[in-house]
């Protein structure tokens, strides 16, 4: 990343309230505004948007984290409470 | 009262879930045993409370929301205060994996923070969630594992939504610091190599 990419502006935002805002964003937990500002802003920024992508796949695969197959016997258990329901 | 069409959608969606829900509650209790406890118990509430959701659309949320508030009901039970983890320590410092990896010296390499990602493995990413304080993974596995928003994250662990953001903050600061030092630790980081050719 150059050393001055931090003052770059691009869509009426610099990088650094872009990077400050990113979880957010990426969360979906900025108002409208930041995020057209935003989302305009990577339309524009090479250095920006590899940031984005880099901390999206991450959270892919924090996601993927949260998959795992069940043991038999928890869904054999489960099958026993639907049952009785 | 429920009726056959009911009891079959539920038991459908329960099963189309069952990995989710047990992967789950695997990382936020971080046992096998207590994991499928919670499940069993979360179905149970679910299906007490299921002639009450009026969107069946919203089942898979709804269902993962009854899942956290049992897990938080019976952490608070157990621990009825979770330390703030405050700290003044250097490792409280911001912390990105990317500006870590994303060097102007390295960019010749190609695309260092990508080949990381790749190269990290599911039990990297468990490891480091499993490290994480406990008021730390909620919050991570909520937002990035459960999809909640923030208001919902409040309204689950019972405190203010800025709480949230900052508690999501220094958690992924955590994790990714976490994520740095294991793939230093399995030679996955270039900059290991590059630093033992620098003056």
């Amino acid at each position: 990343m150059p050393r001055n990419h931090k003052k770059h502006r691009h869509g009426g935002i610099s990088c650094e309230q872009v990077i400050a805002n990113l979880f957010a964003y990426l969360d979906n937990a900025t108002d409208a505004n930041m995020r057209s500002y935003i989302a305009r802003h990577l339309e524009e920024c090479r250095a920006c948007l590899s940031r984005a992508e880099f901390e999206k796949a991450l959270r892919a695969k924090v996601k993927q984290a949260g998959d795992k197959e069940a043991p038999a016997a928890l869904r054999q258990r489960v099958k026993a409470l639907l049952n009785q329901f | 009262m429920h009726d056959d069409a009911d009891r079959a959608f539920f038991r459908t969606e329960v099963e189309r879930l069952m990995d989710r829900l047990y992967g789950t509650a695997l990382r936020l209790t971080r046992n096998a045993t207590d994991a499928e406890d919670l499940v069993s118990e979360a179905v149970m509430k679910a299906w007490a409370s299921f002639a009450h959701l009026e969107d069946r659309q919203a089942f898979p949320k709804w269902l993962f929301r009854i899942l956290a508030n049992t897990y938080v009901s019976e952490q608070r039970r157990a621990r009825p205060t979770i330390a703030e983890c405050v700290s003044t320590d250097d490792d409280e410092r911001p912390f990105s994996l990317f500006e870590k990896m994303h060097q102007p010296f390295l960019l010749w390499w190609g695309n260092p923070e990508q080949e990381l990602i790749n190269k990290l493995l599911r039990d990297d990413i468990e490891r480091a969630l499993d490290a994480l304080p406990e008021a730390f993974r909620e919050v991570v596995i909520l937002v990035e594992i459960n999809g909640h928003s923030y208001a919902e994250v409040a309204d689950i662990l019972g405190v203010p939504i800025g709480t949230v953001r900052s508690r999501l903050a220094r958690a992924r600061s955590t994790l990714q610091r976490a994520l740095w030092t294991q793939a230093q630790a399995a030679g996955l980081t270039r900059t290991e190599n590059l630093d033992a050719t620098q003056p």
